[in-house]
């Protein structure tokens, strides 16, 4: 299963609800919620552990808006939009956390 | 018209993802026309607005993060940063694209405290 995060994980508490939910599968990134791959942050312990279970993926044209491409948490796959549309193609299902 | 007042914005939303750090600009840049006291906050995710090296070309929005360092010109200077907000985010001074005076959360909150108006995005 894919999930789609698009909310900041210091402001809100999607990327929180699916970390603890989720057994397996894989993390979208995208908008505000990719400042979580991000080094350096709060989150950072936080998301390292989750990527034992789940693969973590960053939209990068999202981060480079951000100005923190050049940050990305070693073992998270950035992604273009092409990347984007593989992984929902890809996954059996998908949910965007909103 | 003599009247000047001390207005604080207060930015905690990260750019890009919705419209608040844009929109708070805008009334800044108003604001700034009518010769008031204006001051600058950036608390929790706001403190990305003011990070350095944003290109928007990806996500075609336009990048009004240059904007920030055009204030000076509009006669605002007073740009403040919560310390713990930057800690948060493992962001530093040298990150951000504009020259901020860093307050501590106490510090913040006094500041606040001093003001005529609040306006919060």
């Amino acid at each position: 299963m894919l999930h789609i995060i698009n909310k900041s994980a210091l402001t809100n508490g999607s990327l929180d609800t699916c970390l603890r939910t989720a057994e397996s599968g894989e993390i979208l990134l995208i908008e505000d919620a990719v400042y979580a791959a991000t080094k350096g942050s709060a989150l950072e312990a936080k998301v390292r552990e989750a990527m034992g279970r789940l693969k973590i993926n960053v939209l990068m044209p999202d981060l480079e808006a951000r100005g923190l491409a050049d940050r990305v948490i070693e073992g998270i796959s950035p992604v273009d939009y092409g990347g984007f549309v593989d992984l929902v193609a890809g996954n059996k299902n998908c949910q965007s956390w909103l | 018209m003599s009247d000047v007042k001390k207005f604080m914005f207060v930015n905690r939303k990260a750019p890009h993802g919705t419209i608040y750090a844009l929109e708070s600009l805008e009334v800044v840049l108003i604001t700034a026309a009518f010769d008031q006291d204006v001051s600058l906050v950036f608390l929790d995710d706001g403190v990305y607005q003011l990070k350095k090296g944003q290109q928007t070309k990806g996500i075609e929005v336009k990048n009004f993060s240059t904007t920030y360092r055009a204030l000076d010109g509009y006669d605002i200077e007073k740009l403040y940063v919560e310390k713990e907000s930057m800690d948060a985010r493992g962001l530093t001074e040298d990150d951000l694209l504009v020259d901020v005076t860093v307050l501590t959360s106490k510090e913040m909150g006094a500041l606040m405290g001093e003001q005529d108006v609040v306006l919060s995005f």
